[in-house]
């Protein structure tokens, strides 16, 4: 090859490693392309700019909330401000188009920012920690209890649920938004008004919106009353803007309020409906994360260091990850072709395991009537809890067939999840049913994928 | 150990990885990023407890560190408070720094101590901050035979 065509080649597959021997590989890589972390995302959420921006799936209401506050802004703007700038002061318009401003971008960074996705765990510690509750349980046969573990925070028992979706144990405040099919970080409520859920990377964000729009409201109602008053006759705009004020005041003021509570509380809106530390439960029932001091808490919730995005969502797949080789059959896979950089830069692991798209040993049963009979076990009633893969490993020694990937799109989230955990926010809207029963088939199919997939690791 | 890992291409090339071991988070303290300091016991032949409890309790200052909430946390949150969040897009948080610290540490500690005796750290962060997993590598070269005696050797004690 002349030269130059050899560096074209190793800047196109630049994550083949020259030294890799394996030649199962290499064919693979050259024809998949390729693709960011963000476009194999398990949860249901929407990615634009090439990842930079995550979304929830429904964003209707969305675009209700900002069409409100552009246009009720615009007609203040247009049709109050030139008279209250003349007969007051100019400074009316300027503090109003800064609040707006703020508003504005509060907004959207809400809405278009990582909420805290917690991402799913890959399958090597999903197969662990699944050793470790059968060993705790001393069953492997049947499907156990669900899973919890306890802990002591400050005082307080706190029980960890096991997430069926994600497959990890939720640090405490952490929940499972069924609508966006995520576990979050410190989970507040799944806000459509925003188009997102609202965690612990952007509970701040939400509250400043909050906050200054009830001060715009507030501004914008009072000014137009103002208007109205001096000039002794309505203006067409007026009446249109005075309603969505009026309206709007007493509910965004009062959430507003509800927000400033919960702050200075340190609790979540999930935990203050549900009255996790409400002292109707106990009489030694306390929140154990709050700091006891009311500022110490705003500070900590407005002012705190904010913690990075979990996703990478503009990374690059790697395709190639090795699995573990599983004792039954003696196959070991050898990997670490990919990642490299000469100098094994910062942090990159050995064996880069991607936990958005693993790549899959599918193993040919040996037992020909095994997987259909556990495929009919999870679809056997619509609603039943039973997670994925919860038979029994096959103990037949499976041949290495072939590579599958498989995202874990494909794989469907049992409906158990359903049940766990999803908040009654402000204004939540609750899924009627999981299952489509036009989508059975594929369904079936891509259950049964992951099945052998789970069975196999 | 039959044979020693000198360095981290060496293992790449003749390592296979036998197993991973995951070191959990520590929720006693709260939503707080702290790992268990409890030693696995798969990792008893491999390395001496003194060294990877010394590793998660650095690494455990170090997220106290990112996480702390004091002065100057307090003086980026008003500012950025301030410019509508705008900041952000030029500044690096004090967290995003600190996990750079981490991140280089962690290189440092599998370069000197883990690569060694065969077995890797993967930066939490990389696992979302849900496990510090440590991988065990076994030498192929050694074992020279099938695998499912490397799993065997790997063990008795070395």
């Amino acid at each position: 090859f002349p030269p130059g065509k050899a560096s074209m080649r190793e800047c196109e597959y630049s994550q083949i490693s020259t030294r890799s021997s394996t030649p199962m590989e290499t064919p693979y890589k050259k024809r998949t392309p390729k693709r960011k972390k963000w476009e194999a995302f398990p949860g249901r959420n929407k990615f634009y700019c090439d990842g930079r921006i995550m979304m929830a799936k429904q964003t209707g209401v969305f675009y209700l909330t900002l069409v409100l506050i552009l246009v009720t802004c615009g007609l203040f703007f247009t049709f109050d401000c030139p008279f209250l700038a003349q007969e007051l002061t100019p400074i009316i318009p300027v503090l109003g188009g800064a609040l707006f401003l703020f508003v504005l971008g509060t907004l959207l960074r809400t809405s278009f920012s990582d909420p805290g996705v917690l991402p799913r765990a890959t399958p090597d510690e999903a197969a662990d920690l699944e050793r470790q509750i059968d060993v705790a349980n001393g069953t492997t046969g049947y499907r156990p209890p669900p899973r919890t573990k306890e802990v002591v925070i400050n005082g307080q028992t706190v029980k960890l649920k096991y997430c069926f979706t994600c497959k990890i144990f939720r640090p405490p405040r952490a929940s499972h938004c069924s609508l966006c099919d995520n576990c979050v970080e410190r989970f507040d409520h799944h806000c459509p008004w925003v188009g997102n859920c609202v965690g612990r990377r952007n509970y701040r964000f939400f509250y400043m919106f909050i906050l200054s729009l009830s001060f715009l409201t507030i501004f914008i109602f009072a000014f137009v009353i103002t208007h109205i008053i001096l000039k002794y006759f309505k203006p067409a705009g007026c009446k249109w803007a005075v309603v969505v004020c009026f309206f709007s005041v007493w509910s965004i003021v009062g959430l507003s309020g509800f927000h400033t509570y919960l702050i200075s509380s340190n609790q979540t809106t999930n935990e203050d409906i549900k009255g996790s530390w409400s002292s109707k439960r106990g009489k030694d029932n306390y929140n154990p994360y709050s700091s006891g001091n009311i500022f110490t808490n705003c500070c900590m919730a407005l002012c705190g260091p904010l913690p990075p995005s979990l996703i990478d969502r503009r990374g690059f797949i790697e395709a190639d990850a090795p699995q573990m080789a599983p004792p039954t059959n003696g196959i070991t896979m050898y990997g670490a072709t990919h990642s490299q950089q000469s100098h094994m830069a910062a942090a990159t692991p050995l064996l880069q395991q991607q936990s958005s798209e693993p790549v899959i040993i599918t193993s040919s049963p040996e037992n020909g009537t095994s997987l259909p009979a556990r495929a009919s076990l999870t679809l056997g009633g619509p609603c039943t809890s039973l997670p994925l893969g919860q038979p029994t490993p096959p103990t037949s020694t499976p041949s290495l067939t072939l590579h599958h990937y498989l995202t874990p799109e494909e794989v469907p989230s049992p409906p158990g999840m359903l049940h766990c955990g999803s908040p009654l926010g402000h204004s939540h809207t609750v899924q009627a049913s999981f299952y489509n029963p036009a989508s059975q088939d594929s369904l079936h199919e891509d259950s049964v994928r992951g099945l052998v997939k789970l069975s196999s690791v | 150990m039959a044979t020693e890992f000198h360095n981290l291409q060496e293992m790449q090339h003749t390592a296979s990885l036998v197993t991973k071991v995951f070191i959990q988070r520590d929720y006693s303290e709260g939503t707080v990023c702290r790992f268990q300091t409890k030693f696995p016991t798969e990792l008893d032949n491999r390395i001496e407890r003194a060294l990877l409890e010394q590793t998660v309790k650095t690494l455990n200052s170090y997220y106290v560190e990112a996480e702390k909430v004091g002065g100057q946390s307090y003086l980026e949150g008003c500012l950025a408070c301030a410019t509508a969040y705008i900041v952000f897009l030029c500044m690096e948080t004090r967290y995003e720094k600190v996990l750079k610290k981490i991140s280089g540490y962690i290189q440092e500690q599998n370069e000197k101590i883990y690569a060694p005796r065969g077995l890797l750290l993967t930066d939490p962060i990389e696992r979302g901050m849900r496990v510090l997993e440590i991988s065990v590598f076994e030498d192929r070269g050694s074992s020279g035979s099938s695998p499912s005696s490397s799993m065997s050797s790997c063990s008795t004690a070395r």
